[in-house]
């Protein structure tokens, strides 16, 4: 289970939050994510909600956003749930961010794989950076956060910022990656070597074809 | 059958790298979606048994003929409670990347076998249940279901069998547990991930509960292919019991990490040196592999080296295939450290429902950070074993036996170096000094 949530002091957010409403764009997505689900079932869209909010609510901020209450009690109001229903949900997954979070939310996967593969020298340039773990840094740029495995083992380490994968990192290309956010400045996504996705850096050992060209291998069945 | 390396023709993923788009135009030429509905023709049952014949396990972990699972669905839903499949894309097994490859760089597989597959089990839709950190699989699957619909292969009258069928994805929101496939059923339905208790079964009483099949993204993009190539061509890799081609990803102290499809039943050796460019360090230098995902024991070096990947060869050795995720760790691993955080995840990852593994899981880490310094006694490591014992089989899912098992094999293997720096923190003689 994930630590206990701080939940912010209660009358400030409520005055900056009260008027949660969904901007257009956002009223129109939450439609058609609500009619994925069967009539009377709209508690399954309370996820896909949440999430929306909590983009609307980092695009007002220029962050990552979070989940003030008065913003969950919207969700519930929205499908006709009680708050507790849409509460308990929001704190038991962990990508709800239940406090303000940065610019940049950088979450660091340091679970086994990616710990074998040196996740300890991420975190120490995350560090060097001024970055501390489970805080933002003061000029609100970056927020540092240890995850649980996050799918990418084969491109250890790897850290997500944001909505982007970083991976193969090493102490220097984490500064180097920390350093250009910072600034301002484009970022190369997914491996940060000369590497291909999930492919053996240096090339495939298999479907050699397929890097040049779109190879049916169905001329090739027997 | 055989065991030796598999070719290129017999790769069902061709695009797993991603070298070449996953859009509909793309995936079309390399032989997706071709001729669904003829498939579809073979009707229900005889898909059912050529999956059944081709011996396809589940990719998931567990390993229960995908086949079978299918046929436990009603044959004729009753009106207002129609047949589900729900896909669990969930991915969140430390060391497991497959599901990533597939839903990235080859969608169409999925949506595809979602429709066949949905279709033999006579389901009104199918749910991907996809982890919430695939923010980028997500779009990609978002943008080749909307594809396959703009395209009639989905919705009414798919791929013009007469049958109408359609696919929705669902985002998870960070939850390792909504890989069960009842706690993903109770995500599905927008409450907290915890799972059943069973039974009743999601074949009886699932989503919205409706009859309901849960597989795993791999064992359900597999299946237009087995269908085209049929049972014998799948079942002719691999030995008895553990057929076909597989997904290995080899993570860890390798030169050259990455995701291969091969057959089952390839020995570790020839995996790692074939695809993997072999040990840090060379053989000599391993320790030990997790060889399928954080959930089984470790093997230490000289058991798994010619051991078969596959779920019986690995039984063998006391541990599993799981969902094929080899770790690998060399002689410089901190093997204690290694095991404590995978106790730190499961500790983190406990849904917090059944009280054995809510307390047990941060017990048990707890003790494994001691031991780690060597700041414990002796007998802990027996209790610890104890305890392991009291968790293991004593919860309402799974996750309470995966956080024992890899505790349990470290003790079995490891348990000198344990003691050894449980005496060297004491500062006692080492036996090396005695004399």
């Amino acid at each position: 289970m994930a630590d206990a949530p701080q939940i912010p002091d209660e009358a400030d957010v409520r005055a900056r939050w009260g008027n949660f409403a969904w901007t257009p764009e956002n009223a129109e997505q939450a439609a058609k994510i609500i009619a994925r689900y069967p009539e009377g079932r709209q508690q399954s869209a309370s996820m896909p909600l949440l999430d929306l909010a909590q983009r609307q609510v980092g695009a007002q901020t220029n962050t990552q956003g979070w989940l003030p209450v008065p913003v969950i009690e919207f969700v519930a109001s929205q499908l006709g749930l009680a708050y507790m229903r849409v509460y308990e949900v929001a704190t038991f997954y962990t990508m709800y961010n239940l406090t303000p979070v940065g610019k940049f939310h950088v979450q660091v996967c340091g679970t086994t794989p990616c710990m074998l593969r040196g996740s300890d020298d991420v975190l120490a340039a995350c560090k060097a950076r001024g970055l501390s773990k489970g805080h933002t840094t003061a000029d609100g740029l970056f927020t540092l956060n240890e995850v649980e495995c996050l799918g990418a083992c084969t491109n250890a380490p790897m850290v997500q910022i944001n909505d982007d994968n970083f991976e193969d990192l090493s102490y220097d290309s984490t500064l180097a990656l920390l350093d250009a956010l910072a600034a301002g400045k484009p970022v190369k996504i997914g491996p940060q070597i000369d590497r291909q996705t999930s492919c053996p850096e240096g090339g495939p050992t298999v479907l050699k074809e397929m890097v040049t060209e779109n190879h049916d291998y169905r001329g090739e069945w027997q | 059958m055989s065991t030796s390396p598999i070719s290129d023709k017999d790769r069902i993923f061709t695009n797993l790298y991603g070298f070449q788009p996953w859009n509909l135009d793309a995936a079309r030429k390399r032989g997706d979606w071709d001729n669904t509905k003829k498939l579809l023709e073979l009707g229900p049952d005889t898909i059912i048994d050529i999956m059944k014949n081709s011996g396809l396990r589940g990719r998931g972990g567990a390993g229960f003929p995908t086949g079978m699972k299918w046929s436990f669905m009603p044959k004729e839903p009753k009106p207002g409670r129609p047949n589900f499949l729900v896909i669990n894309a969930d991915e969140s097994e430390p060391g497991s990347c497959k599901d990533r490859e597939i839903i990235r760089h080859d969608p169409h597989k999925l949506i595809e076998g979602a429709l066949v597959a949905g279709f033999a089990m006579r389901a009104r839709a199918a749910y991907i249940y996809i982890r919430g950190e695939f923010i980028y699989e997500a779009k990609v699957l978002f943008a080749a279901v909307e594809e396959a619909y703009a395209a009639g292969l989905l919705g009414k009258n798919a791929a013009g069998s007469g049958y109408d069928f359609d696919v929705f994805v669902h985002r998870g929101a960070g939850a390792y547990i909504c890989g069960e496939e009842t706690a993903m059923l109770e995500s599905l339905e927008g409450k907290k991930g915890q799972p059943r208790l069973k039974p009743p079964f999601p074949a009886g009483a699932g989503l919205y509960g409706c009859p309901t099949t849960v597989n795993n993204v791999e064992s359900i993009s597999v299946s237009p292919t087995i269908l085209r190539r049929g049972a014998d061509w799948f079942k002719s890799f691999g030995r008895e019991n553990n057929h076909g081609t597989k997904l290995f990803q080899i993570s860890g102290h390798v030169n050259t990490p990455c995701v291969v499809e091969e057959t089952m039943g390839i020995s570790f050796k020839e995996l790692i040196e074939k695809h993997a460019g072999g040990i840090r360090g060379g053989w000599d230098n391993l320790l030990a592999v997790i060889p399928g995902g954080s959930s089984v024991p470790m093997v230490p070096a000289a058991q798994i080296m010619d051991a078969p990947m596959d779920f019986d060869g690995l039984k063998g050795v006391g541990s599993g295939l799981g969902t094929a995720a080899v770790i690998v760790m060399d002689k410089s691993t901190d093997i204690v450290r290694a095991i404590s955080r995978l106790s730190y995840f499961y500790k983190h990852e406990s849904c917090g429902q059944c009280t054995p593994c809510r307390e047990g899981t941060g017990w048990m880490w707890r003790v494994m950070e001691r031991l780690r310094t060597g700041d414990a006694d002796i007998s802990e490591i027996d209790m610890l074993q104890q305890v392991t014992k009291q968790v293991e089989g004593h919860t309402i899912c799974a996750l309470g036996d995966a956080a024992a098992w890899p505790i349990q094999g470290l003790i079995r293997h490891f348990r000198p170096e344990m003691e050894r720096r449980i005496n060297e923190a004491k500062g006692a003689p080492m036996q090396e000094a005695a004399e």
